[in-house]
């Protein structure tokens, strides 16, 4: 007979496990990032390629963000006469916790992918084998230059996520429910404190940290031909998503939970 | 007598409770090839992959040139890995770099070499290896399986390695282009005058790369000895392994129905 307990204890152990070669990758991974060799011309492609490619998915969904918040505040506010806070929860909404969390997910969904894939796939077809007999460490060369551009990539995509993102609401302010322009971007500006921006992109840089090694270290760790690189694709995914959020609680937790 | 190039003793691999190596013991000798046969699962694979550190080896030692290899730290295995060069079985290209950039790669992060005398070098091992310099520009996935491992053997023999490791080098092939690969194989290891491991299971490419052929069963090596003895082994298993026969003592691990 199948016991309970046995299973969950299974569970329980294998999680653990996972945790812990999770963090032995993580930790090994950032030790390369201060020795050399530096690969910089693999680090700007990586920054190309998670900054500047996903510029148009990460704008769009602020835009489109940003414009709803501002519909539904509006409508919202009107119930009580406060259709003047508009603009200030749309900016605080957009860059505290929409413009971070949104384009991080958009991202993970774009890069965790792609770099689980890529990785996976030369991990099945023995090019991380072949690049060890190369004399070349594998962690170093693939995995270094992906964390640095995510890092460096993900608060350059948030700044510009949030201010599409108080466009959008600036647009449908101003344009569809009769909102002053002027008085839109002043209660704008009076409400953005520098906090606000800081703690933006300090979760920018952890979600681009978390993006860059969940895609890395499920792809890294792929085996078992085509079926393995899909399901490393899947979990690099799901795992991005779930740490990004607890990630996004925690540090918000930390910056704002003494107001109030 | 001289200190064997590659030497292994008592070396044990297993993967949870499934033991794949159960005491391998072999040596090669400088400049001499040595080819280990036998089915698909017995361990020739696991074996590289515990010289080259890319599994760590639960029990034993391994030599290189007298050097105990398990027990070193990782820069002085990286250190080690200078002196070898790998054919894999998948040729294993790398997809993101144009074809000269995967001959020379070991050149330019292997010794440091600048990218134009990299190139110069590459180009050079491509017409070695029968291919065009124009090839070079090509993408790896723009080349046929014949020509992929024709580049992975340039790539082999790029930083003149003093050790060569061929996975299966015929695999995939017809039996022409496999028999180019063999010629090419020969010519280039007595070029450089290199020490080579080869596994494979095909006796027409082990026939003609080895100096000496070992044969792996159950994780063990059951018989070795010059190729010319091979016909003449007196071993069973190895009779029924190079005659292809279904019956014999080899037990494959087939569903009885």
């Amino acid at each position: 007979m199948v016991n309970p307990l046995a299973i969950i204890g299974r569970v329980f152990i294998a999680a653990l496990a996972e945790v812990g070669n999770l963090s032995q990758f993580a930790a090994n991974a950032v030790s390369h990032i201060i020795r050399p060799p530096f690969y910089w011309r693999l680090t700007l492609q990586q920054m190309w390629l998670i900054g500047y490619n996903s510029l148009p998915v990460v704008g769009l969904t602020a835009l489109f963000t940003g414009a709803a918040l501002a519909q539904q505040i509006f409508v919202g506010g009107s119930r009580f006469n406060a259709e003047s806070v508009v603009p200030g929860v749309v900016v605080i909404a957009i860059v505290r916790e929409l413009g971070p969390v949104l384009g991080g997910l958009m991202v993970a969904g774009r890069v965790s992918s792609a770099m689980a894939a890529e990785l996976g796939t030369m991990r099945v077809t023995e090019q991380i084998d072949a690049l060890t007999t190369l004399s070349t460490d594998p962690i170093k060369y693939l995995v270094v230059p992906r964390l640095i551009a995510a890092v460096a990539t993900l608060p350059l995509l948030v700044l510009i996520a949030n201010i599409i993102g108080v466009l959008g609401g600036f647009l449908i302010g101003t344009e569809r429910l009769g909102l002053n322009a002027g008085t839109y971007l002043k209660v704008t500006t009076d409400f953005l404190e520098q906090a606000d921006v800081i703690s933006s992109l300090v979760k920018a840089a952890v979600f681009g940290f978390i993006i860059a090694l969940m895609g890395s270290y499920h792809g890294y760790k792929s085996s078992g031909g085509a079926q393995g690189v899909g399901k490393a694709t899947t979990n690099a995914v799901v795992s991005a998503f779930i740490m990004i959020l607890l990630a996004n609680l925690i540090i918000t937790v930390i910056v704002f939970g003494s107001v109030g | 007598m001289a200190t064997p190039m590659i030497s292994l003793s008592s070396v044990t691999k297993s993967f949870g409770n499934k033991a794949v190596l159960n005491g391998v013991d072999f040596s090669v000798e400088k400049g001499k090839s040595l080819v280990i046969i036998g089915g698909s699962g017995t361990g020739k694979s696991v074996t590289l992959k515990c010289i080259l550190g890319l599994l760590k080896a639960d029990e034993g030692a391994i030599y290189v040139d007298g050097t105990d290899i398990v027990r070193l730290s990782n820069s002085e295995r990286k250190q080690v890995l200078t002196r070898f060069g790998m054919l894999f079985q998948s040729a294993a290209l790398f997809d993101s770099i144009s074809v000269w950039e995967n001959v020379a790669f070991g050149l330019i992060q292997g010794k440091g070499l600048n990218k134009k005398d990299a190139k110069e070098i590459a180009i050079e091992k491509l017409r070695r290896v029968g291919l065009s310099p124009d090839v070079g520009l090509l993408s790896p996935s723009e080349l046929s399986g014949g020509m992929q491992k024709r580049v992975g053997l340039a790539r082999a023999i790029a930083t003149e390695p003093e050790i060569i490791f061929f996975d299966e080098p015929t695999t995939g092939l017809d039996p022409i282009m496999a028999d180019i690969i063999n010629d090419l194989i020969v010519e280039c290891v007595q070029d450089l005058g290199a020490t080579t491991l080869s596994i494979t299971h095909d006796m027409a490419s082990a026939r003609k790369i080895a100096d000496k052929i070992a044969m792996l069963y159950n994780g063990k090596i059951i018989w070795h000895g010059d190729k010319s003895q091979i016909d003449t082994s007196g071993n069973e298993y190895v009779e029924q392994f190079i005659h292809g026969r279904a019956q014999g003592p080899i037990e494959m691990e087939l569903l009885k129905r």
